[in-house]
C-alpha cells in the first residue's frame, strides 16, 4: 500500500534524522579544529566516547543530578581537549600535517586502551539513567500505520539543533567566536591583530571536544557507554567531506545527509550496505564533487 | 670518519657503498640463513612475523614513504592477499601460483583505488584509502560464497614436491627468499630514474611535472607495486594465521601498518624492517614484563594498544624520522665526534606553510 | 620560424582577467626579457606555456607545433624547460638526485628493466650521470653534488633550479626571477651563466625580471606587461625610456 511505503520511508527518515545529529555534532567538532590548524583529528570519537564516560561517572557512579551531570561532562572533556592541545599539539606547530595526523592517531589509541584501564570504566558497557521515558511518541497516525519517534531521538535532535544555533550565533557575534574565525582563516594576520592565537587554538580545541561530548552523550542512551564507542567517530569522515571538508555548516548538513542515507540503506538494500553505505558515499563525492556540498577547491599559486 | 672517494660512476650506481657494508651486510645475510638452525623453533615463527611485517610494511613505505601518498587502509592490500592465496590453494593450485595471483590481485586492487583518487590531494587521497579500506573488509565479511565471511576460511597448506612450505623451516626461508627479493627489486628501483619520480612526486608535484613525470602513470605504479608488495605479504600472513576472518584485517591493522614505518624510519627501506621488529616486540616485551611487573598492570587488555599509542606520541614528538632517523644519527655523532654538534638535527619550524596548497 | 609564438593567449580566473590577450614571438638562440610591475602576468604566462594552467582564449605554438592543449607533463618532453620563482626542489633528494630528475624525459628503460637494474639501465644510468656532470661543470657546483636540497643556501638552490632545467637538454628555457633573492655577486654569476646558456648550449631563454641590470646585461629584447596585457615590445634601450612603461612602473 502507498501509504504504508511513505510512511516506512519518512520512518527511516526521521529515525536516521536523530543518528545523522550525532554524525553531524562529531563533524562540527572535527571541522572546527581543521579549519583553525589543518590538524586532522582522528581522537575525535575518542573524545566523544570520553565525554560519554564523563557523563556515566558523575551521574551514575558519583550520583549527580541528570542535568548537572551532563553540563559537569561537558565542562570536563572540553577541559580535556584544552589541556590536550596544550601538552600534546603544541609543541608540533610548524609541522607537517602527517605529523600532527599521525599524533591524533596515537591518542586516540591511548585514549582507548586508557579508558579501560580506569577503574569503574573497564571494558564492559554502561549506562546512563536518564529522564527520558522509553514511551514512543506518535507523530501521526494511529494502529499500525504509525509515525514514531522515540523521545531520545528527539532529544537528539532538538538538542543538536540549540547547540547548532548556539554555536552559529557565538561565531558570528562573540568576540571569541569571532577571534576564532580569524585564526581559521588567516594564523599571520590574527597574531598582527593582537589575537593570541596560540590561546585560542587552546580554545578550539576545547570547544571541539565539548561539542564532541554533547554528541557522547546523545548517543549514550542509543548505543550505550563502551571504551569503543569512538568508532562512530569515524563517520565524521563521510561528514565532513560531503559537506565541503572547511565547511562548519556543511559539516552539519553532511551528518544529516548520512544519517538518513544510512537508514535507508539498512532499510532498502542488501544486508552489509549499511555499514559501509557511508563509505560508499564518501568515495563518490571525493571522485565526482572533491569539493563537497559547501566547500571551495583551491590551487597552489607557483 | 669515512670518506667515500667515487672515482667511476659506477660507485655511485652501486648499491653497497664502501666494503664495510658489504661486510655487515654479508653477516645479516648468513645470520639470516643460519636462525632457523640455531634457534628455538618459536623464535624461528618470532622471525618469520616480523619478515611478514617488514614485507608488508615495505608496500606501505613505497607508497607512503617515497611517493608521499598517504594511505589509511593498506590492510585492505594485506587482507585481499591473505584471502586470494587461501581460496586459491583450496582450489587446488600448486605453489608458487597463489603467491603470484595475491601479489598480483593485491595488485590490481591497489590500480582500482589508485586510478580514480590521482587528483585527490594528500589528505582527501588518505580518506579515501581508508573509506576503500572499510568497503573491502564488509566485502571480506559479505562475500561468503568466496571467503566464508565470518565463520572463518582455513588456509590449507602450501605443498612443492611434497615438501610442507607453510610451516616451520621451509617456511621461514620461503619468507625469508620473498623479502630479499623485494628488497633487492626495491633498492633497484629507487636508483632508477622510476624511483626518483616518485621521490620527486613526494616532493614537489609541479616541479615533478615539469621534469617530464607523468604522475598518473607514476602514483598508479606506486599503488601497484605498493599494493602487490603487501598483498604478497598478507598471502604468506595467511598461513602464520592458518585461519582467516575479516576481523584480522581491519582499520586497526591498517594503522597499525601506518605506525610500523613511521616508528621504523619514514622515507628509508631499513625503517620498514625496524618498525616490523618494534610491532612484533612489543607484545614479546608486555609477556616478559608480567613477569616484573605486578599482575595489575600487565594483564590489562588494553596495556598493548596503550604502549603502542604512547610509543608512537613519543616518536612523533621526539623522533620524527624514526627508529631508523636515530640510528643515523646516533652513527652520525661517532663519526663526528667530539665535533658533533647538538643543534645539528634541530627542526625547523614554518608558522605560515598551509599544507591545503601542496 | 620562430620557436615560440604566443597569439592572443587570454586566461581568467574567478572575475580577474590576468592575462588578456597577449601576442609575442621568440626567436631561436634569443633571450628575451618579459618585465612589468607586479601582478602583470608575467608568470602567470609562464604558467601558461609550461601547461600548468588552461587558457581560456589564445594559441601556443612551439617549434612549429600547437601546444595550447598538450598535458603538462609532455611539455619537458617537446624541449621546454623551466625555473620556478619560489623554488620547487626535492627538498629530501642530494642535488645530484634532482639534477638526474632533470633527465627523466631521456629515460628508455621501462619498469621491469629497472625492477632487475639490468646492463641497459646501467648503462643508461652512466649516461644520465656524464650529462649532469656536464650541467654540474657549466654552474660549478661540484662541491654541492651529494648535499641534501634543504641544507642549501637560498643562493646555491636557485642555481641547482636552473641545473635541473638544463639537464633536461630542453630547446627553451623560462626563468622565473633568476636574481630573486641572490646578492650582487651572485646575480653577476647568473648573469655570465645565462650568456653561456645562450651562446655555449644554444637555448633559447625567456626570463622574467625585475632586476633592470640584469636584463640589459643579458637579453636581445624585452616584452613589457601590465595589467595582464602587453605595454610594450623592443629593444632594452627602447624599453627604458618608453613613457609608457615609465608610467607604469612609477605612475604620472
Amino acid at each position: 500500500m502507498g501509504g504504508s511505503a511513505v510512511l516506512q520511508f519518512l520512518q527511516l527518515a526521521i529515525n536516521g534524522t536523530a543518528i545523522g545529529c550525532i554524525y553531524a555534532l562529531v563533524a562540527l567538532g572535527f571541522v572546527l579544529i581543521y579549519k583553525a590548524t589543518e590538524v586532522v583529528n582522528f581522537a575525535q570519537g575518542e573524545l566523544m566516547m570520553l565525554g560519554a564516560f564523563f557523563g556515566y561517572t558523575f551521574v551514575s557512579i558519583w550520583g549527580a543530578p541528570y542535568w548537572l551531570g551532563m553540563v559537569g561532562a561537558v565542562a570536563a572533556t572540553a577541559l580535556f581537549g584544552a589541556l590536550l592541545e596544550r601538552v600534546v599539539l603544541r609543541p608540533m606547530v610548524g609541522q607537517p600535517q602527517f605529523a600532527l595526523v599521525m599524533l591524533t592517531i596515537g591518542v586516540g589509541f591511548l585514549a582507548r586502551s586508557a579508558a579501560t584501564m580506569v577503574p569503574g570504566w573497564g571494558t564492559g558497557t554502561h549506562a546512563i539513567a536518564t529522564p527520558f521515558s522509553d514511551d514512543a511518541i506518535v507523530l501521526a497516525g494511529a494502529g499500525d500505520g504509525r509515525l514514531v519517534v522515540s523521545p531520545i531521538y528527539l532529544a537528539v535532535i532538538v538538542a543538536t539543533l540549540l547547540l547548532v544555533a548556539l554555536l552559529a550565533l557565538f561565531f558570528r557575534f562573540t568576540r571569541y567566536g569571532v577571534a576564532m574565525q580569524a585564526v581559521s582563516q588567516n594564523q599571520l594576520a590574527a597574531y598582527y591583530m593582537g589575537i593570541p592565537v596560540k590561546t585560542v587554538f587552546m580554545g578550539i580545541w576545547g570547544l571541539s571536544a565539548g561539542v564532541a561530548a554533547v554528541a557522547g552523550l546523545l548517543l549514550a542512551p542509543i548505543t550505550l557507554v563502551e571504551a569503543s564507542m569512538g568508532f562512530i567517530g569515524l563517520k565524521a569522515f563521510p561528514a565532513a567531506v560531503l559537506g565541503g571538508f572547511g565547511s562548519l555548516p556543511g559539516a552539519v548538513a553532511g551528518g544529516l545527509i548520512i544519517g538518513i542515507i544510512e537508514a535507508l540503506a539498512g532499510f532498502y538494500l542488501p544486508a552489509g550496505f549499511k555499514d559501509v553505505a557511508a563509505y560508499i558515499v564518501l568515495l563518490l563525492v571525493l571522485l565526482l564533487m572533491p569539493q563537497g556540498l559547501f566547500g571551495r577547491v583551491a590551487r597552489k599559486k607557483v | 670518519m669515512r670518506f667515500l672517494f667515487k672515482t667511476r660512476y659506477e660507485h655511485d650506481i652501486r648499491l653497497f657503498k664502501h666494503g664495510g657494508a658489504v661486510f655487515w651486510y654479508g653477516l645479516l645475510l648468513a645470520a639470516l640463513l643460519l636462525a632457523p638452525w640455531l634457534l628455538d623453533s618459536y623464535y624461528v615463527g618470532q622471525l618469520t612475523q616480523v619478515m611478514i611485517f617488514a614485507l608488508a610494511g615495505l608496500g606501505l613505505m613505497v607508497l607512503t614513504g617515497y611517493t608521499g601518498l598517504v594511505s589509511l587502509g593498506h590492510a585492505a592490500f594485506f587482507g585481499i592477499g591473505a584471502y586470494t592465496e587461501a581460496v586459491l590453494l583450496e582450489r587446488g593450485l600448486p605453489f608458487p601460483l597463489p603467491l603470484l595471483a595475491a601479489a598480483g590481485v593485491a595488485a590490481g586492487a591497489g590500480v582500482l583505488i589508485g586510478r580514480p583518487t590521482l587528483r585527490l590531494a594528500g589528505l582527501y587521497l588518505a580518506i579515501a584509502t581508508f573509506a576503500f579500506a572499510l568497503i573491502v573488509e564488509e566485502v571480506l565479511a559479505r562475500w561468503e560464497s568466496v571467503t566464508r565471511g565470518n565463520n572463518g576460511l582455513p588456509v590449507p597448506a602450501s605443498r612443492l614436491a611434497g615438501l610442507d612450505l607453510s610451516q616451520g623451516r621451509p617456511f621461514y626461508y620461503l619468507t625469508a627468499a620473498v623479502l630479499v627479493l623485494v628488497v633487492l627489486g626495491l633498492l633497484n628501483l629507487l636508483r632508477s630514474p622510476t624511483g626518483r619520480a616518485l621521490i620527486a612526486i613526494r616532493d614537489s608535484e609541479i616541479a615533478a611535472q615539469s621534469m617530464g613525470v607523468r604522475l598518473s602513470r607514476y602514483k598508479t605504479t606506486a599503488f601497484a607495486l605498493s599494493a602487490g608488495i603487501t598483498g604478497c605479504a598478507g598471502a604468506l600472513f595467511a598461513h602464520k594465521l592458518g585461519f582467516l576472518s575479516p576481523e584480522s584485517f581491519t582499520v586497526l591493522q591498517s594503522l597499525e601498518l601506518l605506525v610500523l614505518v613511521v616508528v621504523g624510519g619514514l622515507g628509508s627501506l631499513h625503517g620498514a624492517i625496524y618498525g616490523a621488529l618494534f610491532v612484533v616486540a612489543l607484545p614479546q616485551g608486555i609477556a616478559i614484563a608480567r613477569d616484573h611487573l605486578p599482575d595489575a598492570i600487565t594483564s590489562q587488555p588494553g596495556l598493548e594498544p596503550l604502549l603502542f599509542g604512547l610509543i608512537l606520541i613519543l616518536f612523533i614528538l621526539f623522533e620524527p624520522y624514526g627508529i631508523y632517523g636515530r640510528w643515523l644519527k646516533v652513527k652520525f655523532y661517532f663519526q663526528l665526534f667530539p665535533v658533533y654538534k647538538r643543534a645539528t638535527f634541530k627542526r625547523q619550524k614554518t608558522y605560515t606553510r598551509s599544507e591545503r596548497l601542496r | 620560424m620562430s620557436l615560440l609564438t604566443v597569439e592572443h593567449l587570454s586566461v581568467k580566473f574567478g572575475g580577474i582577467q590576468a592575462v588578456d590577450d597577449v601576442s609575442f614571438r621568440v626567436e631561436p638562440g634569443e633571450v628575451l626579457s618579459i618585465i612589468g610591475p607586479n601582478g602583470a602576468g608575467k608568470t602567470t604566462v609562464f604558467n601558461l606555456i609550461s601547461r600548468i594552467y588552461d587558457p581560456t582564449g589564445g594559441r601556443i605554438a612551439f617549434d612549429g607545433q600547437d601546444i595550447t592543449a598538450v598535458a603538462p607533463h609532455a611539455v619537458a618532453g617537446l624541449g621546454i624547460a623551466r625555473t620556478f620563482q619560489n623554488i620547487e626542489l626535492f627538498d629530501n633528494a642530494t642535488v645530484l638526485q634532482n639534477l638526474l630528475l632533470g633527465r627523466h624525459v631521456h629515460r628508455r628503460v621501462n619498469l621491469w628493466q629497472e625492477l632487475l637494474f639490468t646492463p641497459a639501465v646501467r648503462r643508461q644510468e652512466v649516461a644520465h650521470r656524464e650529462q649532469a656532470e656536464r650541467v654540474i661543470d657549466l654552474l660549478e657546483l661540484q662541491h654541492h653534488r651529494d648535499t641534501l636540497v634543504h641544507n642549501l643556501p637560498y643562493g646555491a638552490r636557485k642555481v641547482v633550479e636552473v641545473a635541473r632545467a638544463l639537464c633536461t637538454e630542453p630547446k627553451l628555457l623560462l626563468m622565473d626571477e633568476p636574481s630573486s633573492g641572490l646578492n650582487v655577486e651572485e646575480t653577476e654569476d647568473m648573469a655570465f651563466w645565462i650568456e653561456d646558456i645562450k651562446k655555449q648550449l644554444g637555448v633559447t631563454v625567456i626570463m622574467v625580471e625585475h632586476d633592470m641590470k640584469l636584463v640589459s646585461e643579458v637579453s636581445d629584447r624585452v616584452l613589457v606587461l601590465n595589467n595582464g596585457r602587453v605595454l610594450a615590445e623592443g629593444g632594452v634601450r627602447e624599453m627604458q625610456s618608453d613613457p609608457r612603461v615609465i608610467e607604469a612602473y612609477f605612475g604620472k
